[in-house]
């Protein structure tokens, strides 16, 4: 009975090969530009590349009914990596050397793509990540990676805008810096903060840090920022832990205004600090869904799949429109050829802002989204264009 | 705003808050400790249950804070017992580093278990107080603050009572004493000790459910940083000794804000330790520990 039910599954198995093989093989690629996906669809980031996902497939479906790039219609080929590193690198192979794919659009964590680095660039396929965020996914010891963009700006930049912000919007003179002292992210993003506000004739009156994960109680650290009397608070922090220094310094009587990065950017922070404390605080972010430029996309989104898209899905669509635009200029689909029209790219305007690649980095110089909390909503404020 | 007497005063509200939790903890580990020499690792991990219960309490059953306070404590009551019953009885008579180290697996399971049935992701307490704020010259005292110290010190009157004046306190002092003394004298040891896992827990839940109110997030893992705080607490003031438990969760409350308010916040759990290395070299068995301890 067992050995029966073991000939059956085998005898499944292969079949489902050979249709398998059977869909992919039939297919003319001269006729078509075959674009991978190399996305979280399962796994702990599934949320982020489930959305690019349905974003990219919007984009291509937009510009077919255009009539395609090139005269030839896009094709998408989904692969899915489950979250983790090794599974990237293994989707990135399938899609380089069986799927012939023309470039990979994906993954969304910075872990992911770099396990990706390696084969694309062997293969020489340009890989396009939409939120990969971290400094060394392009550029890592003073060498840039040819093969490998982004649509995102790195996190530093957002302590850039965040200076920026303080400094010529809210007018503020002194600021405070509340670190947390394990993270990288929030390091970054407090000394490029540090850095432009000073240029700007600002003074940094207090640098605190706290300890994410472990602290719960911020007051006595809250105490000296507010005996510093400074004009503004910034704090790099993820929303937990934000959630609870706005909170009790508010409790305090602390009325400064709170600035941020894209940590802040979850509903949860306005579980743990409470709608009113939130008041007055603002945060930078790749891009706000209520910005009036993302009307049109977000409109489209709902009319295909009935659901509110996010911002990963925002820049899924950037990541799709900036590989037809390269595919446009490069007037081939030459991997070189591409690859070059992708690092000489300027001034392609995406939905979540203008962008323009440094040819150096390839990290793109783009404008980044100020969001502003009211009655525990985040509201698109402005838009700060680099300067 | 900005006299140093008034960041002073400030810095002694916040610490006494924080301190009464971890002197609420703390208590936990040096009653279990006190009757069965055993430092009950999983003690953080029972209020973090603790957390949970009363979580569940207020926004499921949205019930207000004294009824969800009970039923937290009712249910780390009944948990600790059984940790006793099924983990540590079987090893009573083993090696303490059999029993540690089963402590130790307790911890794990309730805090890996609790991911699974809870999931990782943190929840937000209800504002259960309202959020009055009172400035007395200048230190701003909440409501919540005055909620917690008055709570931990209602409890810890309440534990002194039970452990001076009655019956099963008594027991607990001769068991702590002399176990096979007790026995002997025909104290139901088993049940003696159960009541102390009993209401250890049930004040670790107390806890709990204070942080979680005051903090307003709770996860799987918050047991272990004040656990860890509250083992140090109980030490400092000499492990095994009750009132040495509330003196040492508040000195250490107090030493924690004081260091983050003086600038060196992330000098906060040096200090903490070093103090308690300088206690344990000066009087190894803590501030309040008696020193005759031979027995020939």
């Amino acid at each position: 009975m067992r050995k029966l039910f073991s000939v059956a599954t085998v005898a499944l198995l292969s079949l489902s090969l050979v249709t398998g093989c059977g869909a992919t093989g039939g297919q003319k690629s001269a006729e078509v530009i075959k674009v991978g996906g190399n996305l979280e669809l399962s796994g702990g980031a599934a949320a982020f590349g489930q959305y690019a996902e349905k974003a990219i497939k919007l984009a291509f479906e937009q510009q077919n009914a255009k009539g395609g790039v090139l005269g030839k219609k896009l094709e998408y080929v989904s692969a899915d990596n489950k979250s983790d590193p090794g599974e990237s690198t293994v989707a990135s192979t399938k899609l380089a050397t069986q799927d012939k794919v023309v470039a990979i659009l994906g993954p969304m964590t910075s872990g992911n793509t770099l396990a990706a680095v390696q084969v694309v660039t062997d293969s020489k396929v340009p890989l396009i990540t939409p939120t990969g965020t971290s400094d060394s996914v392009t550029f890592e010891n003073g060498k840039v990676k040819p093969w490998i963009f982004r649509a995102c700006f790195i996190d530093p930049f957002q302590g850039q805008v965040a200076a920026n912000f303080a400094s010529d919007t809210l007018k503020a003179k002194k600021a405070a810096l509340f670190i947390d002292q394990k993270g990288d992210y929030s390091k970054g993003l407090a000394t490029s903060f540090e850095e432009n506000f000073k240029k700007s004739g600002g003074e940094v009156v207090a640098t605190e840090q706290y300890v994410a994960g472990s602290d719960l109680d911020f007051r006595a650290t809250l105490v000296r920022i507010k005996a510093a009397n400074p004009d503004v608070v910034f704090v790099p922090g993820y929303y937990q832990e934000v959630g609870l220094i706005v909170k009790q310094a508010r409790e305090m009587g602390m009325k400064q205004v709170f600035v941020g990065g894209d940590g802040w950017g979850s509903p949860q922070l306005v579980d743990v600090a409470g709608a009113a404390a939130l008041e007055n605080t603002y945060y930078v972010n790749h891009g706000a869904m209520d910005d009036p430029g993302m009307a049109q996309f977000i409109k489209d989104f709902q009319g295909k799949y009935n659901s509110e898209p996010d911002t990963f899905a925002a820049l899924g669509y950037d990541a799709a429109n900036l590989l037809i635009k390269a595919l446009e200029n490069a007037g081939s689909t030459e991997p070189e050829k591409l690859r070059s029209a992708l690092e000489t790219m300027k001034g392609f305007q995406g939905i979540s802002g203008e962008l323009n690649v440094d040819p150096a980095t390839h990290n793109p110089v783009k404008s980044a989204a100020i969001l502003q909390f009211k009655d525990g909503k985040s509201v698109f404020m402005t838009k700060v264009n680099p300067k | 705003m900005g006299s140093v007497t008034e960041q002073v005063l400030q810095q002694i509200v916040n610490g006494l808050s924080l301190g009464s939790i971890y002197a609420l903890v703390a208590l936990g580990y040096t009653m279990v400790y006190g009757i069965i020499k055993l430092i009950n690792f999983a003690h953080g991990d029972v209020m973090m249950v603790g957390a949970y219960a009363g979580w569940f309490a207020t926004t499921t059953l949205h019930m207000s804070f004294i009824p969800a306070l009970l039923i937290a404590m009712t249910v780390s009551a009944i948990l600790g017992v059984l940790i006793e019953r099924i983990a540590y009885k079987p090893l009573r008579n083993a090696t303490r580093i059999a029993s540690l180290i089963t402590a130790i697996g307790v911890s794990f399971f309730l805090e890996y278990g609790g991911m699974l049935v809870v999931s990782p992701q943190m929840r937000t307490y209800p504002p259960v107080f309202p959020d009055t704020i009172f400035n007395v010259g200048g230190i701003i005292i909440k409501y919540g603050d005055i909620v917690m110290i008055v709570t931990s010190i209602v409890l810890m009157v309440l534990l002194h009572g039970i452990v001076k004046y009655t019956k099963i306190g008594k027991a607990m002092r001769a068991v702590s004493f002399d176990t096979e003394a007790a026995l002997l004298m025909g104290i139901n040891v088993n049940n003696t000790i159960s009541a102390t896992f009993a209401i250890g827990s049930a004040l670790a839940a107390a806890a709990g459910v204070l942080m979680g109110v005051y903090f307003n997030t709770i996860n799987p893992l918050m047991g272990i940083i004040p656990g860890l705080k509250a083992f140090v607490a109980a030490v400092l003031g000499g492990i095994g000794i009750i009132p040495g438990a509330m003196v040492g969760g508040f000195f250490l409350g107090l030493t924690e804000s004081f260091v983050s308010g003086l600038g060196a916040s992330t000098w906060r759990d040096a200090v903490a330790f070093l103090i308690l290395i300088l206690v344990l070299i000066v009087k190894p068995s803590g501030l309040f520990g008696k020193n005759i301890r031979e027995k020939v």
